[in-house]
């Protein structure tokens, strides 16, 4: 009964893991870039719908819809401002410029909310008792692991079939080709932006409830986990992001529970490397040999 | 005269820079001129300049991006720490201690540079950043979790992975000295690190990666940064220069970490975590990926920009981040690029001549 609950504890963490990853997966897979800012999204995220409930007085599924709202401009703005002049440089110039906003927004929300955390009001709260008691789930990692099937079930549809989601997959196999097709790359890059950001308000929103608090450092660990999750499934695919994400989330929650609370981020990792090392390019990512 | 090779004169001049700019800060501090923050600040400063060149060697020279670099730092920082609390009645001549720490510290990050290298170099670009940058977290938390301790025995060394276990269960005898207090850290450290050991250290450093990059392995490990699958067409052995570069890089890191280590009372695992290896990341490539010369100016001023923002006090690291992002947007500006190409005709004329170096 133990395992049962931890496990589901782990694919709800998981679940969350998953989201973000993909927001990640995306971006990656179109713009070639890693967005260190995609955690501090998530970050802004939980503390938009904080506000939206404890100074607004919204309901909930309002708070969340204004976060993602917020976050989906943010995420356009910043790649329109920052991300998009650096399109032709070379691609640690992108990774500090994205560490750059990192620290911004970080330091911003540092500035906004102040660094004592906040304690966040759960979206839904109390449990589902299963087997007289024993089994234990809260509503909010029922809705975790729900919110996260739906999205991504939406975003295979969204990508395999929408006139958008074409344009996608054509500009992260090739911008250039695509352009001549009449793509508009940069649109295309933004909606990647806005959907990944959205993902990212969603995350943070479900992070917050299942944590509890808030702070302007809540995003960067998450962040780094669910970076490790899409690198896992094989970065720029959208199924492995979500199982990268799952497994991660589980292999953490069981570590936790049964081997050691310190070392649950060092077994992830070594898992992850041991995967790497086994299937250099993720569990479900292409590999492509270099052509000479 | 005969004219110097460009190579050594580029070594010669950056080593002369070095010197000139120590003797003019060892001057300034001895005469009390310096701000207290800054004097304090002189020895981490010498450090960073130390991890920025060997990251460079890393990043720029070998070409792979390497997001765990403070994993070794810290690496070398705890070894360092150790080695220099437990030679501390062995040998009373503290410059011998220091230099022997940072042996210490610079062979232990090594070992650990063969441990992560060996497997994860045969995996490409954002791959091998992602296996680094969980090196450095695992690194991390193995650290957080070290009880070590020295009496009349020897060291005493345990890891405390149930999170339950205090100094105590070390056994230590009566008069026995705790080093390394898990989360808590290295506490009471002796400090005998001193801005000289710096100025060594910086020089050494520079020393090793100038010579290495003018060798014939340096032509080799740049020739598989340039094309991987042309040097290995050569002859080139790609595992053992990937190799070269990375452990020398990893075992730098380890002596600067040492002397870093040495000289604070109290250290944590936490200060090396992935935002210290981004931060070398940030120095490495400001300064210009392959040029150690701006590597070393670029933490020198990094370090010490915010401390000078002190009096935006609340708002230095959001300048920080802004200023950042606009040298990063100013530099990779195609329009101003031109027209900086066009003030210096002769030195593009020359870039060109040299191809994509």
């Amino acid at each position: 009964m133990e395992f049962l609950s931890y496990l589901i504890s782990g694919i709800s963490l998981g679940s969350v893991y998953a989201i973000i990853a993909l927001g990640y997966t995306m971006v990656y897979g179109i713009a070639k870039m890693l967005n260190f800012a995609h955690g501090d999204i998530i970050m802004v995220g939980g503390y938009i719908s904080f506000c939206a409930i404890s100074y607004l007085g919204l309901p909930s599924w309002v708070s969340v819809l204004l976060a993602m709202v917020v976050c989906t401009v943010l995420g356009v703005v910043i790649e329109a401002l920052a991300y998009r002049p650096l399109r032709s440089a070379p691609s640690l110039a992108v990774l500090i410029t994205a560490i750059g906003v990192s620290y911004f927004l970080q330091n911003s929300a540092l500035l906004i909310w102040k660094a004592a955390p906040k304690v966040y009001p759960p979206v839904v709260s109390g449990s589902l008792k299963l087997m007289g008691d024993q089994l234990s789930i809260p509503y909010v990692s029922l809705l975790t692991i729900v919110a996260c099937l739906v999205i991504m079930a939406g975003l295979t549809v969204f990508t395999s079939k929408s006139k958008m989601g074409k344009a996608m997959r054509a500009c992260s196999e090739d911008k250039g080709a695509a352009q001549l097709m009449g793509i508009n790359v940069n649109a295309t890059i933004s909606v990647t932006f806005a959907i990944g950001s959205a993902l990212a308000a969603i995350a943070g929103v479900l992070l917050c409830s299942s944590y509890g608090t808030l702070m302007p450092t809540t995003g960067s660990m998450p962040g780094i986990k669910a970076f490790t999750a899409a690198v896992f499934g094989g970065i720029g695919s959208i199924p492995g992001a979500f199982l990268g994400g799952l497994l991660l989330g589980v292999i953490e929650s069981l570590s936790k529970a049964y081997i050691s609370t310190q070392l649950a981020n060092t077994i992830v990792f070594a898992v992850l490397i041991v995967v790497l090392l086994v299937k250099p390019a993720g569990l479900l990512g292409k590999y492509v040999p270099e052509k000479v | 005269m005969k004219k110097m090779k460009k190579s050594t004169r580029t070594a010669f001049l950056t080593y002369l820079s070095v010197i000139l700019m120590f003797a003019v800060m060892y001057a300034l501090d001895s005469a009390g001129m310096l701000t207290r923050s800054l004097s304090g600040q002189l020895v981490p400063i010498c450090c960073y300049m130390s991890m920025a060149v060997s990251l460079n060697l890393t990043v720029g020279i070998l070409g792979e991006l390497s997001l765990g670099h403070a994993g070794f730092m810290s690496v070398g920082a705890f070894s360092g720490v150790i080695a220099s609390m437990y030679m501390k009645d062995i040998i009373p001549s503290v410059p011998l201690r220091l230099a022997l720490t940072m042996i210490v510290g610079a062979a232990l990050a090594a070992v650990a540079g063969v441990i992560v290298g060996a497997p994860v170099l045969r995996l490409r670009g954002d791959y091998l950043a992602i296996v680094t940058l969980a090196f450095g977290e695992i690194i991390k938390d193995l650290v957080n979790c070290l009880l070590v301790g020295y009496d009349s025995k020897g060291l005493h060394i345990a890891m405390n992975l149930t999170g339950n276990m205090s100094i105590n269960d070390l056994g230590l005898e009566a008069g026995g000295v705790a080093i390394i207090k898990g989360a808590q850290g290295a506490t009471s450290t002796l400090t005998i690190a001193s801005f000289t050991t710096g100025f060594i250290l910086v020089m050494v450093t520079l020393f090793v990666v100038f010579n290495l990059v003018n060798s014939r392995a340096g032509r080799a490990i740049m020739a598989l940064r340039d094309n991987a699958i042309a040097a290995e067409s050569v002859g080139i052995n790609i595992t053992k220069y990937k190799m070269m570069a990375f452990v020398t890089s990893a075992a730098l890191a380890g002596a600067a970490g040492a002397l870093y280590g040495v000289n604070f009372s109290s250290l944590q695992a936490t200060k090396f975590n992935f935002n210290t290896s981004i931060l070398i990341l940030v120095f490495v490539v400001l300064g210009g990926l392959g040029n150690l010369w701006g590597s070393m100016v670029a933490a020198a001023a990094l370090t010490i920009l915010p401390e000078a923002l002190r009096q935006f006090s609340d708002y230095r690291m959001l300048v920080y981040a802004i200023v950042l992002i606009l040298v990063m947007l100013a530099t990779n500006n195609p329009t101003l690029k031109n027209m900086l190409g066009r003030l210096k005709p002769s030195k593009k004329q020359e870039k060109e001549a040299a191809g994509n170096v």
